[in-house]
């Protein structure tokens, strides 16, 4: 019994949508069986809440008096600098961005304490931050400098826009060296002293609708605390990566670009991270809404973290080098366990992404749905899928010639 | 028999007193070295475990005290900030006696200052911060 996106919303309206986020629907769909599933639930709740290094924000300052051109000059927030490449006074603040002053890994391993992500995240909650800007004078923009502190709510659009986010898996991360090594999965100590693995598995977004059948441009979602929409695929997004019977993807493999208003998001959502070693990334809040409009995405939906697998991959040399290989596939159900068994040897499990936090982010996407807060929006177009010959591509150097 | 987990700062002209020697000698204390970090002629930090009679264990203290070392009690070492505590569970592999531990069906991260020793392997790993050291 296929149900629609505009039938599902008149439920929603009326009170009457049965929701349930993607861990509950794991036991409805083995007690009920897929179809009973299908007809009952209307929507599955997804989240998930790690590290997301491609993400950042723009933001329109507001004209001084008398003007400046911000573009094309130097801008920092709190000492980190934006990209000024745009228009007078809009701004964009990239995740990765540290302070101009940091030793970064000078001092190795470089601490990070402080950089985009965490401007956004002192905005976001309602702090103010130091802008601080030179500008090259124009006839129509005289002014030179600026040193001010701004809000939020001082500024005309401040806009989340996040290239890459909710990587459709992720590999999980060892070290076969002798030495500790500091990557953006962490520490990792030497000779398999740990592993770690990022993902929030059955929860994850595109873990749940592994071949993009519900979510395309268009859809909405919950973003950093507020709404935001899926506004492309993601960069890096390389659908066409081995699959597993379930179709779910047993490498990293799609990805979503996602945007929304900065204004309505909440630092609970959006939070700075510092890698020791690494640098500074921003922590997404992400929840995507699935629509059950069939039998096969209820079914989808009902996928458990013993189904889903990742490779292990040695970042001491492997991962650096490009060389290719895993050194073992596991299922998720075995990292969440705290250990897994690698070359004879217990190897203990950490995570990067929050599985806790996933499952509140489910569980308040699901809430604002039964609140007749949250609506479900028809994607205006799909994501490139398994059919779309999309190959990963690495750089292809081509030195320039030296004068 | 009493147990306690004390952090020592030593001033310059105390490091090359044999403070082991006497707390083993003439207090009749067991002395466990959590960790240490002494150079000769500059300030020096002993984390340390002492158990024995409470009545020796006070007197041995004391006996530190009058050298004019610093004497501090462990429990308020590493602080955990639950509130930016993100529930990652990336401190969760380095942490040697699982004073950080994790609830495998929640997947909440909690913390027991009772099995910390202070060793300050999470401090870097937290990306949030979350862990700090007080001294």
């Amino acid at each position: 019994m296929a149900k629609t996106i505009q039938e599902i919303n008149d439920k929603i309206k009326k009170g009457k949508a049965v929701v349930v986020t993607a861990e509950e629907i794991i036991d409805i769909v083995k007690e009920k069986g897929a179809r009973k599933a299908a007809a009952e639930v209307d929507v599955v709740t997804t989240g998930t809440f790690g590290p997301m290094c491609s993400s950042g924000a723009y933001f329109n300052v507001g004209h001084t008096k008398p003007r400046i051109k911000l573009g094309g000059g130097t801008s920092l927030l709190n000492d980190v600098p934006c990209y000024t490449g745009l228009a007078a006074v809009d701004l964009y603040m990239g995740a990765t961005a540290v302070q101009v002053n940091d030793p970064k890994n000078s001092v190795y391993p470089g601490d990070f304490r402080y950089g985009g992500a965490h401007v956004i995240e002192d905005l976001v909650a309602g702090k103010s931050v130091r802008l601080k800007a030179d500008a090259y004078g124009t006839d129509c923009y005289p002014r030179r400098e600026l040193d001010t502190l701004i809000r939020l709510k001082d500024m005309n659009e401040a806009v989340l826009f996040n290239p890459r986010n909710c990587y459709q898996n992720y590999n999980v991360a060892v070290n076969l060296s002798d030495k500790v090594i500091y990557t953006y999965m962490g520490r990792l100590l030497p000779r398999l002293g740990n592993a770690n693995y990022c993902s929030a598995g059955q929860l994850s977004p595109l873990l749940n609708d592994p071949l993009y059948k519900t979510m395309g441009i268009g859809t909405r979602i919950f973003l950093g605390g507020g709404e935001g929409y899926i506004v492309w695929n993601g960069t890096q997004h390389n659908p066409g990566v081995k699959r597993s019977k379930n179709d779910t993807p047993r490498f990293p493999a799609g990805t979503l670009a996602v945007m929304g208003d900065l204004k309505q998001m909440s630092p609970e959502w959006l939070k700075g991270a510092s890698f020791t070693g690494y640098g500074v990334t921003l922590t997404v809040g992400i929840g995507v809404p699935i629509p059950i409009l069939n039998e096969q995405i209820v079914r989808y939906t009902a996928v458990r973290d013993e189904d889903l697998v990742a490779q292990v991959v040695d970042y001491s040399k492997n991962y650096p080098e490009v060389v290719p290989g895993s050194i073992a596939e596991v299922t998720y159900a075995q990292l969440k366990s705290g250990s897994i068994e690698l070359s004879g040897k217990t190897v203990p499990t950490g995570g990067i992404s929050s599985y806790n936090r996933a499952k509140t982010i489910a569980g308040l996407l699901k809430e604002r749905i039964q609140e007749k807060q949250f609506y479900l929006s028809e994607p205006v177009a799909g994501l490139p899928s398994v059919d779309a010959d999309i190959q990963f591509k690495m750089l292809n150097e081509r030195p320039a010639k030296q004068h | 028999m009493t147990k306690k987990r004390v952090v020592l700062t030593f001033p310059t002209n105390q490091v090359s007193q044999p403070i082991s020697y006497h707390l083993v000698k003439d207090y009749d204390l067991m002395l466990n070295i959590l960790r240490g970090n002494i150079t000769p002629n500059e300030e020096g930090r002993l984390v340390i475990e002492l158990s024995g009679k409470k009545q020796s264990l006070d007197a041995g203290l004391e006996y530190l005290k009058g050298l004019g070392i610093e004497v501090e009690s462990l429990a308020r070492d590493i602080k955990w900030h639950e509130n930016k505590c993100t529930h990652c569970t990336a401190c969760i592999p380095t942490c040697p006696t699982q004073a950080m531990s994790v609830d495998r069906e929640s997947m909440e991260v909690s913390f027991s200052k009772e099995r910390c020793i202070a060793c300050e392997l999470c401090i870097p790993v937290c990306p949030f911060k979350a862990l700090e050291i007080q001294f």
